[in-house]
């Protein structure tokens, strides 16, 4: 299966970071993609460090397993840097995205020697210009997309305007705010 | 056509559920087995389904309503997982012993204590011999196909038994993945309209349900009972074949990977037979002959077929989800090797391993692990200790 994806998300409870690893599987899923959109259940609480993980793949995926050795890590607060080994396993032939307000020369020497391909986003500027509050989830959706290339950035957006509408039927006044964090998300990334 | 959707395994269900439209579902939530009468319940409220939705105080409630609508002759489901599951004993063997068919979705999770709510076999593997029938799923797919013929088989006229569809806590219930779902329309005419033969409410026929069931009378009862089961093989049999015949997916008693000329083999339950087929087809890459059979049915136990499949291996690996705490081995371990003794099959040597209690991942390196395993089963000529763990820490003392 040489075009499967892995993709591993750090977040803290209550950043969304589940929701994103859902948004990105219905993504792919409506590119035609077999996928698998899963978090990894512990004693969920606010601002406990959590994972999800999304396998994305041309073929039927079988493997149900935790994500080991990813393709990217998605690391959505980077106050995890700290406490979790975010690049483990990642594949040096992948990449990292990080929400932080720092260059990815910066946050490099916080990442255990890791050699692959560095990128940062101020998902919080993102999100408080676009949204008017702290979301950083939507931001780092359209980040791992546009790092990991994994589908057409435009396609992706036409796809999220159809999966917010469903999303947020009750609010709708929220949709353009948070297409308009991912259209400036997919241009804030530093690498 | 089949519509092209991606689920989760307890949204996979809930809309099995709404398709065949229940005349009564009772239920109490417990994780991970929750959001199958959450989902149902706004299906209830938004009515597209006019089930009757009863939720009560407990499972041993949930059991009971269950068992009270099934007698009066509705169609009736219920979904739960370990300790509801457990609260639920007693009138498990009471809805299997009153011949009242009813499906309900058993996310398997490990059963308290200590308290653990993810994904093992402890709770379905204590009620194998509750007298319910058990399907067993490794995907949402499977446990959306599964539930819609268990229907059909419960209420088959020669059956006349609950059946329980066991899928992996969150591993299946929360992950979303692919799914082709059937259109509304082909479930409801392949359910078809329950009609049972005796009931409650019939006022044209006055009868009782359980009631004293003294010496004279209750052994040839659990004869009958038993003879439901038996004949339960045949109708899954059938009911798969129409479903095939719908569909396009084939549904066997068990199914076989890679078996055909497998010098080493796994059997395995649910979500880790999906893991272990890639870690099949990554050994067969390197010329090693493994296969893998996954029992689709625990209840009645495909025993014969089982052993058939096992007959030319050398060594197997069967691995059970649930410890025994028998001194002895796992369920699917003492049942398959029995099965293997019986059929004649007894030149092949065999291991259990009890692997993922309480949640504990299961990677392809475990998998790998237990091929190699056999491999050194098979050169040795012996197997030192056939009661084994996969991935316990710091091993067995």
């Amino acid at each position: 299966m040489s075009n499967l994806v892995e993709i591993r998300w750090h977040g803290r409870g209550g950043q969304g970071a589940k929701t994103a690893s859902l948004l990105l599987a219905d993504a792919a899923f409506n590119t035609g993609k077999f996928i698998q959109g899963f978090p990894e259940y512990g004693p969920e609480r606010m601002g406990a460090p959590i994972t999800a993980y999304n396998r994305i793949s041309d073929e039927k995926i079988t493997v149900h397993s935790n994500i080991y050795e990813p393709d990217y890590v998605v690391v959505v607060d980077d106050s995890l840097l700290e406490c979790v080994d975010v690049t483990a396993g990642l594949k040096e032939t992948g990449a990292i995205v990080i929400n932080t307000t720092k260059t990815p020369d910066e946050v490099r020497p916080l990442l255990k020697g890791y050699k692959g391909r560095v990128c940062t986003i101020d998902a919080k500027k993102v999100s408080e210009e676009t949204l008017g509050k702290y979301f950083p989830n939507t931001p780092m959706l359209a980040a791992i997309v546009k790092v990991s290339g994994i589908m057409d950035e435009q396609v992706f957006l036409d796809d999220m305007v159809e999966s917010f509408k469903h999303k947020f039927a009750k609010k709708p006044e929220v949709i353009d705010g948070n297409m308009a964090a991912l259209r400036m998300a997919l241009n804030e990334i530093k690498e | 056509m089949s519509i092209r959707e991606r689920l989760s395994g307890n949204e996979a269900v809930a809309n099995a559920m709404r398709q065949i439209n229940p005349d009564v579902v009772a239920a109490f939530p417990i994780t991970p087995s929750t959001e199958v009468p959450q989902y149902f319940s706004t299906f209830v409220n938004n009515g597209s389904v006019d089930t009757e939705f009863v939720p009560v105080e407990s499972e041993h409630s949930a059991m009971s309503a269950c068992v009270g609508a099934a007698a009066a002759g509705a169609r009736v489901m219920t979904a739960t997982s370990a300790n509801g599951l457990s609260l639920m004993w007693e009138v498990l063997y009471i809805a299997s012993s009153l011949r009242l068919p009813m499906v309900m979705a058993c996310v398997n999770r490990a059963v308290s204590g200590p308290l653990n709510i993810h994904n093992d076999h402890s709770d379905s593997m204590g009620a194998r011999d509750s007298g319910w029938v058990q399907l067993y799923c490794e995907t949402n797919q499977e446990a959306y196909d599964n539930f819609i013929m268990a229907t059909r088989i419960a209420e088959h006229k020669d059956v006349q038994l609950p059946v329980m569809v066991c899928y992996d806590g969150f591993i299946t219930s929360h992950s979303i993945e692919n799914i082709e779902l059937i259109e509304d329309d082909v479930v409801k005419n392949f359910v078809g309209e329950y009609h049972p033969e005796h009931y409650l409410l019939n006022r044209e026929e006055p009868i009782a349900v359980g009631p004293l069931d003294v010496q004279p009378y209750l052994f040839e009862h659990k004869y009958q009972q038993a003879n439901g089961m038996r004949n339960a093989a045949k109708v899954i049999k059938e009911v798969s074949e129409e479903f095939e015949k719908l569909t396009g997916r084939k549904y066997e008693f068990i199914e076989k990977y890679q078996m055909d000329d497998a010098e080493y083999a796994i059997v395995v339950l649910n979500s880790t037979a999906g893991t272990a087929k890639a870690v099949v087809d990554d050994l067969r890459a390197k010329g090693v002959k493994a296969g893998l059979v996954k029992p689709r049915m625990f209840r009645p136990f495909p025993g014969k077929e089982i052993a058939e499949a096992l007959k030319n291996v050398k060594a197997v690996a069967i691995m059970d989800k649930a410890d025994g705490l028998n001194g002895v081995g796992g369920p699917l371990f003492t049942d398959v090797t029995s099965a293997m003794v019986v059929n004649g099959v007894t030149d092949v040597k065999v291991v259990n391993y009890i692997y993922g209690i309480g949640g504990r991942d299961v990677r392809t390196t475990d998998i790998e692990k237990v091929y190699s395993d056999l491999q050194e089963i098979e050169a040795a000529g012996k197997v030192e200790d056939p009661y084994r763990y996969l991935g316990l820490k710091g091993g067995r003392a």
